[in-house]
């Protein structure tokens, strides 16, 4: 088995999100950076079936050159290989991203890696555009399930479940496919000392992408901004438990008392 | 003219869809409005502004199988060509514009709350669950867009019977190779999180597994639903489907107690719905009291059991 995961590094912003002045990327100066939960479950689900099935996991990542932070912390939790598709640093839009991530694909297949299963997460975490992990999909010809928040690789074949309201739907699927993840699917392990020891001598692949812009149908970020109706002024109701009463009351005074 | 995907649960119209609509409306400024229905043709459309309803019928309808409803949304596109296609910004309605975004090569921006024709189309949608919004531009021939629930109100239209088109997509086998074979029930769990109307919520600050006692036993008395941060489910003190936030569970309740939560975007994210906001923590600087209507400063431990006793009396 080999598998593939695809990572995006974001910013961990905190209480409060700080934009830069030309308003187009959060304020990172002094922040820290991760990815999203869905796709650390993904890179945990990979390793899961390759430490059962036997084969390879490759984190991939679009992204600066210090993105490298985010594979080798994949690699930690037993990733086996990195590749870097490396950018200046602006933001790419879901269509050009998807296209680096199949050209990156078949050049592995080229060079005798081809993928069973690539796992994207869900939608990634800054900029939620729900579509690289299906485009890709399209591009390679696969069939893609999203959501999953279970996930049976046996035999070539994948069961795959997600949450729907009142239980959970199951789609089984035949490999080579793409799967996208949410949080929950599993636990992720955290890294071990050892691990991060040998994730550092792990191979890292970086590539320079070429950004094949294509002008005539694109989504164009213009500027961030945060949402009104943050910093309210909290009504003070008490220090310690003698607050509780005046909470009861507040309680009683919504209707919710028992 | 626009195209909007109407979800519905075997026939009666998804409220996020009704919304799509009215956003849709909007967006074609009294220019015509078609939707597109899968499986049967749903009830209740005639307030909401829908000119002509089409409904794709295929013995394949019976399981949802999301390239299938692709190819039905690419049929009528090629037919009718609309100059935007709408639908909610649910997971089945991100997913089915995805894969029609993936067929065509159009742009798709998800989870909008407003967007202006034009060429480009100006659109403004969320980033980061809704922490952040973005203004962009989708450059194309047809836009593919859809709308953030809960943005823009399913305001009922003068009441119109729209006409009613019956078509069959050809589906190949590929359209139906990811399809829903099973349904799981879930096990009856009590009151859920997403529908509670009180929910007692804990973080870090709670210190561990046993620390919730207090907060179930709150959360009994009110009826409600504990919910959870992050650090909790990460540390294994509580299942993923206890987490409130942009990658756990959006709730919705009148009452939503933070205890021992710092206010992350990420889990404030998942709490926009709530109507009113108690947080309790020991540190006045915590963010959480940036978003609350009531803060208590102090020790969960001890504030929490004192407001059960409180209660209790
Ligand atoms: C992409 C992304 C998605 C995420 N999704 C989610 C999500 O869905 N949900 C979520 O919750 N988080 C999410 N997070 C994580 C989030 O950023 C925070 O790390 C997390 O919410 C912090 O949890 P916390 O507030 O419990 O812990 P902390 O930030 O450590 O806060 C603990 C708080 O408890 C207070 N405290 C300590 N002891 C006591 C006491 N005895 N009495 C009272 N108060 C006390 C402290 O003052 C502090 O404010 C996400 C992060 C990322 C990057
Ligand atoms: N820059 C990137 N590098 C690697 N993977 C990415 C990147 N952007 C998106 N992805 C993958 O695609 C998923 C969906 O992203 P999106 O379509 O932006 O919501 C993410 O969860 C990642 O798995």
């Amino acid at each position: 088995m080999n598998v593939l995961v695809c990572v995006k590094r974001v910013p961990m912003t905190g209480g409060r999100i700080v934009l830069t002045p030309d308003e187009q990327a959060i304020e990172t100066r002094h922040l820290g950076f991760t990815i999203s939960p869905h796709e650390e479950c993904g890179v945990e689900e990979a390793v899961r079936i390759v430490e059962r099935e036997g084969g390879a996991v490759t984190v991939l990542t679009l992204g600066v050159a210090d993105a490298e932070e985010q594979l080798r912390d994949a690699m930690a939790i037993g990733a086996d290989r990195g590749v870097l598709l490396e950018t200046d640093g602006e933001e790419w839009e879901p269509g050009e991203t998807a296209r680096a991530i199949v050209e990156a694909v078949e050049r592995d297949r080229a060079g005798g890696t081809a993928y069973d299963l690539l796992v994207f997460g869900n939608e990634s975490a800054d900029a939620g555009n729900f579509q690289v992990g299906i485009r890709v999909a399209y591009a390679l010809g696969l069939p893609v399930v999203t959501g999953l928040k279970g996930l049976a690789v046996e035999n070539g074949r994948a069961r795959c479940e997600r949450e729907v309201p009142g239980g959970r739907e199951v789609v089984d699927v035949a490999l080579p496919a793409v799967v996208t993840v949410k949080e929950g699917i599993n636990l992720p392990r955290y890294p071990s000392v050892p691990g991060r020891l040998r994730a550092k001598k792990k191979p890292l692949d970086v590539v320079r992408p070429d950004r094949a812009a294509t002008e005539a149908a694109r989504l164009q970020k213009v500027r961030l901004h945060v949402p009104e109706g943050q910093g309210k002024e909290a009504v003070v109701l008490g220090h310690g438990p003698a607050a509780a009463p005046a909470v009861a009351e507040v309680i009683r005074q919504l209707g919710l008392a028992p | 003219m626009i195209l909007c995907l109407v979800e519905h649960d075997r026939g009666t119209p998804d409220e996020a869809s009704l919304q799509a609509l009215a956003f849709a409306r909007r967006y074609a400024d009294g220019g015509p409005v078609h939707a597109l229905a899968v499986g049967l043709e749903p009830a209740g459309l005639d307030e909401h502004g829908v000119s002509t309803l089409h409904v794709a019928e295929h013995d394949a309808f019976g399981a949802y199988a999301p390239a299938a409803v692709s190819q039905a949304v690419v049929a009528l596109l090629e037919r009718l060509a609309p100059t935007a296609v709408v639908a909610a910004g649910t997971e089945r309605g991100n997913e089915v514009l995805a894969h029609v975004a993936a067929r065509t090569g159009l742009p798709l921006a998800a989870n909008c709350i407003a967007a202006t024709p034009g060429e480009p189309v100006s659109v403004t949608r969320v980033r980061w669950g809704g922490s952040l919004l973005e203004d962009a531009l989708v450059h194309g021939p047809v836009a593919l867009l859809t709308v953030q629930p809960h943005a823009v109100p399913a305001e009922p239209a003068p009441v119109r019977a729209p006409a009613v088109e019956r078509f069959t997509p050809e589906l190949s086998e590929q359209d139906l190779a990811v399809r829903v074979s099973e349904h799981v029930d879930a096990v009856e769990g009590g009151i859920s999180l997403a529908e509670a109307k009180v929910v007692v919520s804990g973080g870090r600050g709670v210190g561990g597994e046993a620390g919730f006692g207090p907060l179930e036993e709150l959360a009994a008395l009110l009826g409600g639903a504990v919910g959870c941060s992050r650090a909790v489910t990460s540390a294994g003190w509580r299942p993923h489907a206890d987490q409130v936030g942009q990658t756990g569970t959006k709730v919705a309740p009148e009452l939503y107690i933070a205890c021992g939560i710092s206010g992350a975007t990420q889990h404030v994210a998942g709490l926009k719905g709530a109507k009113t906001l108690l947080a309790i923590n020991s540190d006045p600087e915590a963010p959480i009291f940036g978003h609350a209507d009531y803060a208590v400063v102090g020790d969960l431990h001890e504030i929490v059991p004192a407001i059960v006793e409180e209660l209790r009396r």
